[in-house]
């Protein structure tokens, strides 16, 4: 405890850089102060069980999720458990996760009224910013690790692991469909981490106020109102959330990676905006005004006009780089992506039944989609498309034709209602050698690609 | 009584200053918290902090800690000069509002986490709790800690970093007084040692009891700046109050005494003693009534201001340069 003489030579001046061991020994303590509280323990540890848990029940529920992406294929292949589990948190989980741990890192200091200790104790706001960022993200990688690694176990030891249908109906062998389903966790990362810097912002522009730690979460649910809403695709493929959903084209053949790469660009681009936005708004607080509760009026021209700026660019960006136009949903789409999952769902059914083997190419499969009764165009989302489709079985020349009716979302996800004949799609189940199964033709799922370009019948 | 006391070019040597400010200014936006600011404090000198709210304390030891730079003016820190926020040598530490700890963590915990954020190990901290009078609850959460704990574990903190320069805010709110005998003990410790400390007050009784200098804000500037002793010293007339065995006569020989003012103000005698008599005058010619009511056979029984000299002070210093009191402080 005794003081050194005072002399010039002897005094360091500190703060003046962040090397990397400085770094590590800030960002370890901001990982124990997250870590020991007790909500985002609890947290952590719902994150790791929850999904387990429920996977496993659900899967052995006769009544299985059919409305969620996957949810009916939860009792044959363990790997839809999981992706049930993306989807849903997607929507809720990882952007509530992202406002608990982003967007409270830096409010928590303001609460606890222990910013001057750590910036007389750290001397670097750099420092601190780079910590506490560093430690959150860390935090929020583990839950999103923990909501990923608990489905797949849940769903691999209730059901095992089996063939996955991917959304154009062709069957991901399991070795595929854990490739697959992997890269689709590794997908919503992306956006995961633009939420997360969202928080970041949030959590600095607010201080003590809620505000900032439900930033994050009510900008989820804004971007999940719009996502309902019809707007222009070059809109759409911009939102921060569209990455949340982009998954979905790797479980067609080919791949529809187009909105995928798209939407993680879109969240990197807002994760570097919003990071950059609220290092420059930390790097500026006056941390000797007592009564500080926010920036208030410079969160709308520090935070809100950039990023709002950042999503007009993107969107004018995406416009000249894509063909699509419109909603990006068309009847010209629709009747190549329902005759293709026909097709493929006709072979599984074929195979089920145990009837002689068929190819996609020997069906031949067409569809013809026609949205309402009216004369209006054929294009944009809804519940009223109708569509026919006809194949061909070799050796006969006989036309075989089916009815679906079709529930458009204005994502490009839909669902293919089977409305005839019975004996092809009009039943539930299917008598087979085994008993009564499932029949695939009844009901499925498909995925239209949004940023083709729209193209005449 | 309430002219402002100018303050002397300091007599020390700048090499053993360890913190040496000359016309510190600090506004936000319209208002003022630092008007010309000056201020000297020697190696090993516990230098107190005293004013009105609002009167600038906490910004000017902000500024001490580096949280913010000053609008104008020079500032040396242990020789260096400080221009940007946080750029402070080793060794100046402390805290303002409160001493910021981490209420999820343990005593022992908050420490150590400080101490690894220093790259240091924990060999500190045991010593750092005992000298603060924590050991008992090193492994409590900070949660169930009382005000006055939780100043003694800042204080704790402190010490973890062996600091040349230490700043605290109002280190002795809270304090019971076993915690304030702890707190007096460390800090003469730590002066004798070598290490400068700051610290800022509203209690005039631990500014007389620790400080050897106060420097005395109000509205941003320097009223007084020197010696605790004449600080008192300077405070001429004070109000008294004296229980005599016959308040009559003592009355009829107070109002006869030069330079003495007997008071009327009845809400003060009732507040006080009925029986009591109230005066106000210099020393001298307090002494002069005592030495004539002895004469005329009264019997003074007590003999007390009714306001202890440095708070007296700190009040006249204060009373125009300020003007109604203000919630919270700059």
């Amino acid at each position: 405890m005794t003081a050194g003489p005072v002399t010039t030579a002897a005094v360091r001046l500190s703060g003046a850089s962040a090397p990397p061991a400085l770094v590590r020994r800030d960002y370890r303590f901001e990982l124990i102060k997250l870590l020991t509280q007790w909500p985002i323990r609890l947290v952590l540890l719902a994150c790791w069980l929850g999904p387990a848990l429920l996977v496993a029940v659900i899967s052995q529920q006769s009544a299985l999720p059919a409305d969620t992406l996957f949810g009916r294929y939860m009792s044959q292949t363990g790997w839809a458990g999981p992706l049930v589990v993306l989807s849903f948190s997607g929507t809720y989980v990882l952007p509530v996760v992202t406002s608990l741990v982003a967007g409270d890192v830096f409010a928590t200091e303001d609460r606890l009224g222990t910013w001057r200790h750590l910036l007389v104790a750290v001397r670097s706001r750099r420092r601190i910013f780079a910590a506490k960022a560093l430690a959150s993200l860390t935090v929020i990688m583990l839950l999103a690790a923990g909501l990923a690694a608990s489905g797949i176990v849940g769903g691999l030891a209730a059901v095992g692991n089996r063939p996955l249908v991917g959304l154009d109906g062709h069957l991901l062998a399991p070795g595929q469909a854990a490739t697959t389903v992997l890269l689709a966790w590794a997908s919503v990362l992306a956006p995961t981490l633009a939420f997360a810097a969202v928080g970041l912002l949030g959590s600095v522009a607010f201080g003590r106020s809620p505000l900032g730690l439900v930033m994050p979460a009510l900008l989820a649910l804004l971007l999940q109102i719009a996502q309902q809403l019809p707007l222009p695709v070059v809109v759409r493929v911009a939102l921060p959330s569209y990455a949340f959903i982009g998954w979905r084209g790797l479980f067609t053949n080919p791949a529809q990676t187009g909105p995928l790469a798209i939407g993680i660009a879109v969240s990197l681009a807002l994760a570097v905006a919003a990071s950059a936005l609220a290092y420059r708004l930390f790097m500026r607080r006056d941390f000797t005004d007592l009564a500080y509760d926010g920036v208030g009026r410079r969160v709308l021209v520090g935070a809100v006009l950039p990023l709002a700026a950042l999503f007009a660019v993107t969107v004018g960006v995406i416009a000249g780089a894509t063909p699509a136009s419109g909603s990006g949903i068309d009847g010209a789409k629709l009747d190549r992506s329902l005759a293709t999952a026909y097709a493929h769902i006709y072979r599984m059914q074929t195979r089920e039944l145990h009837r002689p083997a068929v190819t996609e190419a020997e069906l031949r499969a067409r569809a013809s989609c026609n949205k309402g009764d009216g004369p209006g165009a054929n294009v944009g989302p809804g519940n009223d498309w109708r569509c026919v489709v006809t194949w061909q079985l070799p050796p006969s020349t006989a036309i075989g034709s089916a009815i679906y009716q079709l529930d458009v979302n204005p994502d490009g996800h839909y669902v293919a209602d089977g409305d005839g004949p019975p004996l092809v799609n009009g039943f539930f189940e299917i008598q087979t050698s085994i008993g009564e199964i499932p029949n695939p033709l009844w009901e499925f799922n498909g995925q239209v690609d949004l940023l083709t370009a729209t193209s005449p019948r | 009584m309430t002219e402002t006391l100018t303050t002397p070019e300091p007599l020390t040597k700048p090499e053993t200053l360890t913190v040496r400010a000359r016309g510190i200014r600090k506004s936000f936006g319209e208002v003022v918290a630092l008007d010309g600011v000056d201020l000297d404090v020697a190696v090993g000198q516990v230098h107190g902090l005293v004013g009105p709210n609002g009167a600038g304390k906490t910004t000017l030891l902000g500024v001490l800690l580096g949280l913010a730079v000053a609008d104008g003016g020079d500032l040396e820190i242990l020789g260096s000069p400080v221009r940007r926020t946080l750029a402070l040598p080793d060794g100046v530490t402390g805290f303002v509002d409160g001493p910021g700890l981490y209420p999820s963590l343990t005593a022992w915990q908050n420490l150590a986490a400080l101490a690894r954020l220093r790259g240091d190990g924990p060999d500190g901290i045991g010593d750092a709790l005992e000298q603060v009078g924590l050991t008992d609850v090193a492994n409590d959460r900070v949660r169930g800690f009382s005000l006055g704990m939780r100043q003694r574990l800042g204080l704790a903190a402190a010490l973890l970093t062996r600091p040349r320069l230490l700043v605290l805010d109002e280190p002795a709110n809270g304090l019971d007084p076993i915690g304030t005998r702890h707190v007096h003990r460390v800090l003469t410790g730590l002066a004798a040692r070598g290490t400068s400390v700051v610290l800022s007050s509203h209690r005039m009784d631990d500014l007389a009891a620790l400080c050897s200098e106060v420097t005395l804000l109000a509205a941003g500037r320097v009223v007084f700046s020197g010696p605790v002793s004449r600080l008192a010293s300077d405070t001429d007339e004070l109000d008294y109050r004296l229980r005599i065995s016959d308040p009559a006569t003592a009355r009829q020989v107070a109002a006869q005494t030069p330079e003495l003012r007997v008071l009327e103000d009845d809400d003060l005698l009732r507040r006080h003693d009925a029986e009591a008599l109230l005066v106000r005058g210099a020393v001298p010619a307090v002494d002069e009534l005592v030495a004539r009511l002895v004469g005329a056979g009264v019997g003074v029984r007590e003999l007390a201001p009714v306001v202890a000299p440095l708070e007296a002070a700190f009040l006249a210093l204060t009373a125009t340069a300020t003007g109604p009191s203000q919630d919270g402080d700059l």
